[in-house]
């Protein structure tokens, strides 16, 4: 895998690169279920989860998560990432514009691997945290 | 439910995913990701020895086994369970051409007291990942919340 982020001049604060999300759609949902074999029904059957009470679909957190991958996979390269995991605060829904953004919180090298570690997080229009997560990716 | 420790260590049934580039490219498409390392073979050859995938793509592998692949504590109530979690350890890279074998266990079970939900049963489930080599590749970590009430948006 070619390396693409450089050890010595990374520093700890740098930003990640944001990738905004527009304008979320049911179309999202089914395409990542089709995708991912997620067929939970809260993502795309609207009769159902009005029978359960709550006003419309909401996207599989999978699939909010992996928008935000990129961030990591923009960043380091793909095939560079080590360590990524995401934990889900809130619901994101159709119409909703997300913001994919990250940091860096550290550095260190294990076993001659030159590691490079940081937050990332997905932020709705109102400001609020949907996803919130941590990474360590590969440097060279 | 009762919290039942006994399921922790729990193993399901080893499965194969190969590892393919329609499904690659499906999965880039539906996160919105248009890096051309998905789509462009010759690309990914020269950049990555092959296309890779995205980091959290393992997680497909959970959602196309039978029922014996991923063992689950029973007694969750499906209605009223949510993602709480998910971690990904990728040890190297993974490419399409791969054959993995997932082997998934229950790695722990423990209760909380949660919000407006009530009391809260965790569960953490690990699927390991070799390759066709023999090394191990990923091990992808999700804890399943069981909820006091049902899920509401």
């Amino acid at each position: 895998m070619g390396l693409k982020l450089n050890y010595e001049t990374t520093k700890v604060g740098d930003a990640l690169p944001t990738i905004t999300i527009e304008n979320v759609a049911r179309p999202d949902f089914v395409r990542y279920a089709g995708a991912s074999g997620d067929f939970v029904p809260l993502h795309y059957d609207q009769t159902f989860v009005e029978a359960a009470g709550i006003p419309t679909v909401f996207a599989q957190g999978m699939w909010t998560a992996g928008c935000l991958g990129r961030c990591l996979t923009d960043y380091a390269g793909p095939g560079n990432v080590r360590r990524y995991r995401v934990r889900f605060s809130r619901q994101v829904w159709p119409g909703d514009t997300l913001t994919c953004r990250g940091k860096v919180t550290g550095k260190s090298i294990k076993d001659g691997d030159k590691l490079v570690e940081g937050e990332v997080e997905v932020i709705n229009q109102k400001g609020e945290a949907t996803v919130k997560g941590n990474f360590v990716v590969l440097a060279g | 439910m009762a919290i039942d420790k006994s399921v922790v260590g729990k193993t399901g049934k080893p499965f194969t995913m190969p590892i393919e580039w329609s499904k690659v490219r499906e999965f880039a498409r539906a996160i919105r990701d248009p890096n051309p390392i998905w789509f462009e073979p010759e690309l990914a050859k020269k950049e990555c020895g092959g296309i890779p995938v995205p980091p959290t793509f393992l997680q497909v592998a959970a959602f196309w086994q039978d029922g014996g692949a991923i063992p689950m504590a029973g007694g969750f109530d499906m209605r009223r369970i949510l993602h709480g979690e998910q971690e990904f350890e990728l040890y190297r890279p993974i490419l399409v051409g791969d054959v993995l074998t997932g082997v998934a266990r229950i790695a722990d079970v423990y209760e909380r007291e949660g919000g407006r939900g009530g009391k809260m049963t965790f569960m953490v489930t690990e699927i390991e990942y070799t390759n066709q080599k023999g090394e191990k590749v990923a091990v992808a970590r999700s804890t399943l919340i069981e909820t006091g009430q049902a899920v509401s948006g």
